[in-house]
């Protein structure tokens, strides 16, 4: 393909900065690269691309690191918050945060996400629920839902065999540590400037050492569930959303 | 000259005062019997206020080691300290820490198993540290201290080492070792590295934040491509090669006349330099042979005691024969190679070993 | 010089830090020291007990199958160490809780009455310094003035207003001990 020149003035969108020239293995119509995008304009703008350390978590998001262009840690399954708690407390002046998926965070990483948050260490997770392991090929994940179809629910999850799905952002928010967490969502304009503000706001506030955030992001696997991307966006708001609604669970500060 | 510092510790509080004074930037630990003296000393000596240590008590052994593996690739001088039970957790994090070549030191004050086992000192954990302990082609530079004062000279030498070759350094101790007190020399206080240092020495790797670098640096383990990985092995294996090469350390106590060998590390080690003094007064011939480094092992010097003529070898073990195989593989079948051992906790006495000895090899 | 002793009683009697005191007195004199201690769950409550190694050479093995001096403090430890004494050697034993005294023939036995002795003085925690007072009555290993140093070392700076009651227990302890046989 020929490379067509655009003049500045007629520029309407550009590739941020810190997103790399790296073709991203992630399907169309997944959320991960909106996320990802959102980050990246974020660390610029706030000038910390020289003092970010991320932590990228086992999972589809695996390969976040040759996406955003700063400093990573590519954890073992579902210990981010171990490996970014050790990162941050002897960089205590680097934003540290950790990019993890239902599967690597609300399942095989429970206790180390559970104890980082209550412990309030100055870190910030970013983490996508979908509801679903992407990676391994759509198996159910904690938050996947009742009556959701997956690999390893083919008749759809059932309480009785496989146990009920859990809220992990509002479980982390009765947490004394965690002192911003928030859902959010990519599959509008609206959401995406929302989430972007959210995750700002995550970064200030542990940059401010005020304890551990967390900024869920509701998104899709259409490939995970089978779908087109559009259907996908639209099954999301009608049975995602109600059960993981949008919007601030926690703004606080430490306790005394 | 300044007075020496002499004191009176147990093996594990030294370990703590050694961390400190040889300039680690961070421990990160979970409590386990028989070692858990080694948090309890450093949260009494504060280093956060004194070098700017960071010391946290983490909810598990496998936060521990993942801990350990987040500061490692941001070029810290960090470790983690454990007993058996514990350190099997850590494997996970310890085949990630090899793998991506990050020096790092790690502490086993080793435990009777397996399972649960007991608290009281054994040795059952050789195989652990030195042939396996994580998935993957990977080894630990693996230490064994036999007094306090070794424990406190091998945690500076463990950092140095990890640091040289940017690899994960094991101090293979045990409960008997960490709970006994013994005279100990300490050392000045070395000053903790700056960030711009650590830049500077670890720029080409640590993962600190680009700073003013241009190319982001990222430790990771993944590679999908078998060829690539296989780069990554062959790059292991060459860093392996030059250790065994350029490491092996170990000690001979009257094995000059030697007609028969003890081969002994750690505890066992101390116990048989006096199953030698009592075989010496006897009249046997008998020398000891002590590892310093199981990895690496000090498989030549035994070797070449086999072609000399000695006419056997015995290794004395807290266990149920684990060094015996890599004696084994020294003597090429030169000589006999015989195993004294106790397991579960239970400790041999110097005349114990002598009696093994004779009923063994002497007959 | 080679001294191996073994101190054995119940936890909380002060057996371990008896032996630090000893080991650190020692350390004191320059000589070598080794204080491998029984440790877990049987130091609460259950029997308790060190051996501390003192010698002008360095101490191979820290562990020992037979000992110059046991001091024994309650009955398990008597039926436990009692053999393990080598012919010629010492035990010292403090006579409340043993049911069953001593009987070996081919060793010099002495006994303390340092818990009865402690109790009438209203000084339950002078109880180990007394009895390590005994002990170096009847067998001077460290000289006196490193015990003094040895002491003040190995306990807190916190427990310091303690150390001239401690020495006196030690001095007392030296005058309390008899011989037995």
């Amino acid at each position: 393909m020929a490379e067509v020149e655009i003049k500045v003035e007629n520029l309407v969108y550009a590739k941020p900065r810190l997103i790399t020239d790296t073709v991203m293995h992630y399907c169309p119509g997944c959320s991960h690269g909106t996320v990802h995008k959102l980050i990246a304009e974020v660390i610029d703008e706030m000038g910390l691309e020289g003092k970010t350390i991320a932590v990228s978590p086992v999972g589809c998001s695996v390969f976040a690191y040759n996406y955003i262009d700063v400093d990573w840690i590519e954890a073992a399954h579902g210990r981010a918050c171990a490996v970014a708690t050790a990162a941050k407390r002897l960089h205590p002046n680097s934003l540290v945060f950790t990019y993890q998926g239902d599967g690597d965070l609300a399942a095989i990483g429970t206790a180390e996400t559970i104890h980082a948050a209550a412990r309030g260490e100055n870190i910030v997770t970013i983490f996508i629920n979908n509801a679903i392991y992407g990676m391994t090929g759509g198996q159910m994940s904690p938050t996947t839902l009742l009556g959701m179809k997956t690999a390893t629910t083919p008749y759809g999850r059932d309480a009785a065999l496989n146990g009920f799905p859990y809220k992990v952002s509002d479980m982390i928010a009765h947490l004394d540590g965690a002192t911003y967490i928030t859902r959010q969502s990519v599959h509008t304009p609206a959401n995406v400037r929302k989430c972007k503000k959210a995750i700002r706001k995550a970064f200030e506030n542990s940059l401010a050492g005020n304890g551990y955030s967390m900024v869920e992001v509701v998104a899709t696997c259409n490939s995970g569930w089978k779908m087109t991307p559009v259907e996908a966006n639209k099954w999301m708001e009608e049975n995602l959303l109600p059960a993981y609604p949008l919007g601030d669970i926690k703004c606080s500060t430490l306790p005394k | 000259m300044a007075e020496k510092e002499v004191k009176l510790m147990k093996g594990n509080e030294v370990i703590a005062h050694a961390a400190v004074r040889c300039g680690c930037d961070g421990y990160f630990g979970y409590p386990i019997t028989p070692q858990s003296e080694v948090m309890e000393t450093l949260m009494e000596l504060k280093p956060w206020e004194s070098t700017g240590m960071v010391v946290l008590q983490a909810e598990s052994e496998v936060s521990s080691i993942n801990m350990v593996y987040g500061g490692a690739a941001t070029g810290k001088k960090v470790m983690t300290s454990s007993s058996s039970p514990g350190v099997s957790l850590m494997s996970e994090g310890l085949s990630y820490l090899a793998a991506c070549e990050l020096p790092c030191l790690v502490v086993n004050c080793q435990r009777g198993g397996p399972g649960l086992g007991t608290i009281q000192p054994s040795q059952g954990d050789y195989f652990q540290a030195c042939k396996g302990g994580g998935h993957g082609d990977f080894h630990l530079l693996v230490l064994a201290p036999a007094s306090v004062q070794e424990m406190y000279d091998f945690v500076g030498l463990g950092f140095d080492l990890a640091f040289k070759y940017r690899i994960p350094a094991l101090l293979l101790a045990d409960g008997a070792i960490g709970q006994m007190m013994e005279k100990v020399v300490f050392s000045p206080q070395l000053p903790r590295r700056s960030d711009e240092q650590i830049a500077q020495e670890c720029g080409s790797w640590a993962a600190c934040g680009k700073g003013s670098r241009k190319e982001r640096n990222v430790a990771t383990s993944l590679f999908l491509q078998p060829d690539e990985l296989e780069v990554l092995n062959d790059r292991l294996q060459a860093k392996y090669r030059e250790i065994e090469a350029n490491e092996v350390r170990y000690e001979e106590f009257m094995c000059d006349d030697a007609e028969y060998i003890l081969v002994a590390f750690g505890s066992s080690a101390r116990i048989c330099s006096a199953t030698v003094e009592m075989a010496r007064e006897q009249g046997i011939k008998l020398g000891l042979l002590r590892p310093i480094t199981l990895y690496p092992f000090p498989y030549e010097p035994l070797k070449q005691m086999a072609e000399r003529g000695v006419k056997g070898f015995m290794s004395v073990e807290l266990n149920a024969g684990q060094m015996v195989e890599d004696v084994r593989l020294a003597i090429e079948g030169k000589a006999p190679v015989t195993h004294y051992g106790r397991t579960g906790g239970v400790i041999f006495n110097p005349e114990s070993v002598l009696e093994a000895l004779k009923t063994n090899l002497l007959k | 010089m080679k001294e191996t002793i073994i101190i054995a009683g119940f936890g909380g009697q002060g057996v371990l830090s008896m032996g630090k005191i000893l080991a650190y007195s020692g350390v004191m004199q320059d000589l070598e020291v080794t204080w491998m201690p029984s440790y877990g769950p049987e130091m609460r409550g259950g029997t308790a007990n060190v051996t501390v190694i003192i010698s002008d050479k360095r101490i191979s093995s820290p562990v020992a199958d037979s000992y110059d001096t046991a001091i024994i403090l309650n009955q398990q430890s008597m039926d436990k160490f009692e053999s393990k004494v080598k012919p010629g050697g010492i035990l010292i034993y403090d006579t409340n809780g043993i049911i069953t005294p001593p009987t070996r023939t081919d060793i010099e036995i002495y006994s303390i009455d340092a818990a009865t002795e402690c109790a009438r003085l209203g000084q339950a925690k002078m109880f180990n310094t007394m009895i390590l007072g005994g002990y170096l009555k009847i067998k001077p290993v460290v000289e006196m003035e490193y015990v003094m140093q040895g002491l003040k070392k190995s306990l807190p700076e916190r427990a310091w207003k303690f150390l001239p009651q401690n020495e006196a227990a030690i001095q007392h302890g030296a005058e309390i001990i008899k011989k037995v046989r």
